[in-house]
C-alpha cells in the first residue's frame, strides 16, 4: 500500500508531491486541520482581477462559488515558462478555499508540461476522500481539470 | 425538564412556537450559562465540512450531517446505537434542548433535526436564520474548542414512519398533496440537478406526477428567517392548494432542502402528517418504471398498472 503511494506521488512536481506527503503523513482529523490551513493561505486577488470578476471563470461543480484563472509568464523566447494561478472563493467556503489552497501552492508558477502532467485523480492521493466525502472531493478534482483544460488551451509558441 | 419556550409576536403565530429561538434569545441564553449543565446543546450543521472549524457560536457542538448521520454503507440513517454514541458524545442527553443551525439557511441544520426527530428527540429546535443571521448581527463565534460532559443517552430504535416517506410510500400516495421544493429548472426537467451540483443528477428530469412546485428559499426571508404565518399560508395554502388536515409529501433532491419545507408545513403551519421523502429526485429521477411529469404543469395522477 505504502509503496502504491509512493509511486504515485513521485510521478507529482515537486512542491505538489510534498503536500500530498504531508496529508499521507497525519491522522484523519489533522488533514481536515491541514486544509483549513490551506483555506487560510490561499492569497488575495490582485486588483486588476478583484475590479474584474469577467476576467474570471467558474468553477460549477464546486459547491460553493469558486473562481480562477491563470496567466502566464514569458521567457525571452517567447514561450510560455510559468503558469500563474488565481483563485477567488468566499471565507465561508473553507473547504473549497483549502483545495484551492492546495493547487495554488503545488502548481502556481510551474510550466504547462508539468501542470498538464498532474494525473487527474491527483486530489484522491490527499487521504480526505472518507472525511469530506466523495461529492466534495469532486469540487477539487473540477478545479483541477479545469486549470489543466485552460493550460491545454494556451495558444502554442513556435 | 424541556428549557423555557421563546415567546415572541412573530412566533405565537405558528402552530408550534417552540420548535424556534432567535439570534437574541439563543445569545443571552448563552450569556445566562445556560450550555455549562447540559440541559440546552447547540449544534452546527453545515454543508461546508470546515465552515465550524473557522468559527462557531461560543459552546456549539459540530454534526455533519454525512459523517455523522449517514450509515455510508446501506445509503439510510445511523442505527439507534450509533446515533446514542454520537449524541452523548456532544454532550446531548435524551432530556436536553437541542437548538440546531447552519448554513445556507439552515439546509442542513432543517435535516439534522429532521433526524434528530427520527429518533424521537423530544425538544429540538431551530435558530431562525441560521448562522448567516447569527454573523450578519455581528454576534460571537470562536473557534475554542467547546468542554464537552458526555452525555447520558440511550439507545431509541428509529422510527421513520410519521416523517419519512420511501419510494413506495410516495407510490401509494398520489391522489394526495406533494411538494417539490427544487428550483423551477429541476422542476420542468430542463435541468437534471440543481445549479452548481452536477454531480448529483439524475437520468431523467421532470417531477413526480401532480406535484406542485413551492421552491425551498420561497419559505425564507432575505435574512434566512422563516417567513410569517400568513406568507407561508399564502404559498402553501394558496398557491400549492394545500388544505388543512391534508397528508402531505415533500421532496427535492437528497432531502435537504425539503427538509426546510418540511419544517415548515410540520411546525409552521401546524399539518399533522408530513413526511420528507428523502429518496428524492436522485432516486426518483433514476428509478424504472416509475412515472415522471416534464414541463410547469403538474400533471395528472398515473394509471394504476
Amino acid at each position: 500500500m505504502r509503496k502504491l503511494e509512493e509511486m504515485n506521488t513521485s510521478a507529482l512536481p515537486t512542491a505538489l508531491a510534498e503536500i500530498v506527503d504531508d496529508f499521507q503523513a497525519v491522522t484523519e482529523p489533522e488533514r481536515l486541520q491541514l486544509l483549513l490551513e490551506f483555506s487560510r493561505e490561499l492569497p488575495e486577488l490582485p486588483d486588476r482581477l478583484k475590479d474584474h470578476p469577467e476576467l474570471m471563470e467558474q468553477v460549477v461543480e464546486c459547491q460553493s462559488p469558486l473562481y480562477l484563472t491563470i496567466e502566464t509568464e514569458q521567457s525571452d523566447g517567447g514561450t510560455a515558462d510559468a503558469v500563474r494561478l488565481f483563485f477567488k472563493a468566499p471565507p465561508e467556503a473553507p473547504t473549497t478555499r483549502g483545495f484551492a489552497g492546495v493547487l495554488h501552492e503545488g502548481l502556481d508558477g510551474l510550466s504547462p508540461a508539468e501542470i498538464l502532467s498532474v494525473p487527474d485523480d491527483m486530489p484522491e492521493l490527499l487521504g480526505l476522500t472518507r472525511a469530506i466525502t466523495p461529492l466534495r472531493m469532486r469540487g477539487m478534482t473540477a478545479m483541477l481539470g479545469r486549470i489543466k483544460r485552460k493550460v491545454a488551451a494556451l495558444p502554442q509558441q513556435p | 425538564m424541556p428549557y423555557p419556550v421563546e415567546q415572541n409576536e412573530k412566533f405565537a403565530a405558528y402552530a408550534h412556537p417552540e420548535r424556534l429561538v432567535s439570534t437574541e434569545w439563543l445569545a443571552a441564553a448563552i450569556d445566562s450559562g445556560a450550555l455549562n449543565d447540559g440541559k440546552l446543546v447547540v449544534v452546527e450543521s453545515d454543508e461546508d465540512v470546515l465552515l465550524y472549524e473557522i468559527g462557531h457560536i461560543p459552546g456549539a457542538v459540530k454534526i455533519d450531517w454525512h459523517t455523522d448521520l449517514n450509515d455510508e454503507v446501506t445509503r439510510d440513517y445511523v442505527d439507534g446505537a450509533a446515533f446514542a454514541v454520537l449524541a452523548a458524545a456532544k454532550g446531548i442527553s435524551r432530556d436536553s434542548t437541542v437548538v440546531i443551525y447552519g448554513d445556507k439557511s439552515n439546509w442542513w441544520a432543517a435535516y439534522a433535526l429532521w433526524v434528530f426527530e427520527l429518533f424521537g428527540h423530544e425538544d429540538v429546535r431551530l435558530l431562525d436564520g441560521g448562522r448567516d443571521k447569527w454573523t450578519a448581527e455581528g454576534r460571537a463565534l470562536t473557534t475554542d474548542k467547546p468542554a464537552i460532559t458526555p452525555g447520558v443517552y440511550p439507545v431509541v430504535e428509529r422510527n421513520d414512519a410519521p416523517i419519512r416517506a420511501f419510494k413506495e410510500d410516495v407510490l401509494a400516495h398520489f391522489g394526495k398533496p406533494l411538494i417539490d421544493v427544487r428550483s423551477t429548472e429541476e422542476y420542468t426537467g430542463q435541468r437534471t440537478h440543481m445549479p452548481a451540483y452536477p454531480e448529483e443528477g439524475a437520468l431523467r428530469g421532470g417531477h413526480i406526477p401532480t406535484a406542485a412546485s413551492i421552491p425551498w428559499a420561497r419559505a425564507a426571508a432575505e435574512d434566512g428567517t422563516y417567513r410569517t404565518r400568513p406568507e407561508l399560508e399564502a404559498l402553501y395554502l394558496g398557491e400549492a392548494g394545500l388544505k388543512e388536515d391534508d397528508d402531505v409529501v415533500a421532496y427535492c433532491r437528497i432531502g435537504e432542502r425539503s427538509s426546510h419545507t418540511w419544517f415548515a408545513l410540520k411546525y409552521l403551519l401546524g399539518f399533522d402528517s408530513v413526511r420528507n421523502y428523502d429518496g428524492s429526485w436522485t432516486e426518483w429521477g433514476n428509478a424504472v418504471r416509475v412515472p415522471i411529469v416534464k414541463g410547469a404543469e403538474r400533471g395528472t395522477v398515473p394509471a394504476a398498472r
